[in-house]
């Protein structure tokens, strides 16, 4: 039977969890708005890239590249993009599971994986998958300089003919409620001339440009450079993304500790009541008799 | 039918610094600077390191701009820049200490230099430098036009 001194001991506790959880709830909320925001306004050069690049390949006839070369899919990379810690719910786990279908359904190929964040390098290695190199703790703080190495990565890796594909799985920000994985491919470039191609642009598209350099020189330098804007988007999208599920974690696991304290104090005092309506018996029977 | 300004947008990886109308553009391509008025024919380029100057009535805006592409339409100049900073965000202290570092590089006689590399700094610090000191003297000295190409 706990006494009156655990349930209060039980309650500190959980009062003091209660308010780490809170304090990281607060913490990740500012960090979201802020990743939020970088999110955002990544979105405008994301978009202008894309239509110069799907405007200059559509001037220039077969184009040429190797960075769009489609080739058999042998040697498959997988980019992963987790976390760097945990305390956020299913964010880590959702997204290894994802990259664990991507893998199974090329099971009969051979699969290098390259992990963003702590939590994809640290599965992945204990699974004992092969890596095509790591990148940690660059999440925190998407920098460029950091997409723009990943990105020099896989294009190399993908120029000389040492993956066939490139896939990126990764937590895209849609709401802070409804997280969403997207599974996108990075390389070969593929399914721009298609997208979205609006009136304005295809009245455009009939006139031909002055061009400063040679088309296929701006080719070269306009690919890249969508790659590597590929990957950004990717980081910002999961970092937004780590955050809201960060919070929306530790927001319900204060109301967990709420709801705990709730069914504690309960408990403590009815065992108290009772112990005084015990105590009240005694002394009235132990005065009865005496009387 | 000419339109009679232009909308200029110029957008970074990062962010986007500038969407408004303008009378005139002046872009540093990566074969020289580019004049653009209104009704340009349709162009495309790709951006060296220099400073970008955009008019419109009597003021003019003046970015720092590193590498990059830029799409020239009729009535919209659209710059994807690598990097792009405003005169006033731009760190003088750190771009003059930039400046001098590539400077002593380039005069020294060491053969194992990075030439290119030694170039492309003291470019950017330089470009840095002259933008940011551009717009304390126009600050100072009221408004100061440049006559555009």
């Amino acid at each position: 039977m706990p006494t009156l001194l655990d349930f209060r001991r039980r309650i500190r506790t959980v009062k003091n969890t209660q308010q780490i959880t809170r304090a990281m709830k607060f913490v990740a909320a500012a960090r979201l708005r802020r990743a939020q925001e970088r999110a955002l306004s990544a979105r405008p050069y994301a978009k202008e890239i894309a239509r110069v690049l799907r405007s200059t390949m559509a001037r220039i006839e077969n184009p040429q590249h190797p960075l769009l070369t489609k080739r058999r899919e042998e040697n498959v990379l997988v980019v992963v993009l987790t976390g760097e810690r945990g305390l956020c719910g299913a964010f880590n786990t959702n997204v290894l599971r994802k990259a664990q279908d991507v893998i199974r359904a090329n099971a009969e190929k051979k699969i290098l994986v390259l992990p963003v964040g702590k939590k994809g390098r640290d599965a992945f290695r204990k699974r004992g998958y092969e890596f095509a190199g790591e990148y940690v703790n660059v999440l925190a703080r998407v920098e460029f300089a950091v997409a723009r190495e990943i990105a020099a990565r896989i294009t190399e890796l993908y120029a000389s003919a040492e993956v066939d594909a490139v896939y990126a799985v990764f937590n895209e920000f849609k709401s802070v409620l409804a997280p969403t994985l997207a599974v996108e491919k990075l390389l070969p470039v593929e399914g721009l001339a298609s997208a979205e191609e609006t009136p304005a642009e295809a009245a455009i598209a009939q006139v031909d440009y002055i061009y400063e350099q040679p088309k296929e020189h701006l080719l070269d330098k306009l690919l890249p450079r969508y790659v590597e804007t590929q990957v950004l988007r990717a980081m910002l999208e999961s970092s937004a993304a780590e955050y809201a599920a960060r919070m929306t974690a530790m927001e319900s696991a204060t109301n967990n500790a709420g709801d705990v304290i709730e069914a504690l104090t309960l408990h403590m005092n009815k065992v108290r009541q009772a112990a005084i309506t015990r105590e009240i018996i005694e002394v009235v029977s132990g005065a009865s008799s005496t009387a | 039918m000419f339109p009679e300004t232009l909308e200029l947008v110029v957008v970074t990886p990062e962010r986007q610094l500038l969407r408004e109308s303008c009378a005139g553009v002046e872009i540093p391509g990566a074969d020289g600077y580019l004049g653009i008025l209104p009704g340009h024919a349709p162009l495309m380029t790709e951006l060296g390191i220099g400073r970008l100057s955009s008019r419109s009535g009597n003021t003019e805006v003046q970015l720092a701009v590193i590498r990059g592409f830029a799409e020239v339409l009729p009535d919209r100049v659209t710059v994807l820049a690598e990097i792009a900073e405003r005169g006033e965000e731009i760190d003088v202290p750190r771009a003059q200490a930039a400046l001098q570092r590539a400077e002593r590089r380039m005069s020294s006689q060491d053969s194992n230099i990075d030439w290119d590399r030694a170039r492309a700094a003291l470019q950017r610090a330089l470009i840095r430098v002259q933008v940011a000191r551009k717009r304390r003297t126009g600050a100072a000295s009221g408004s100061q036009t440049v006559a555009l190409g």
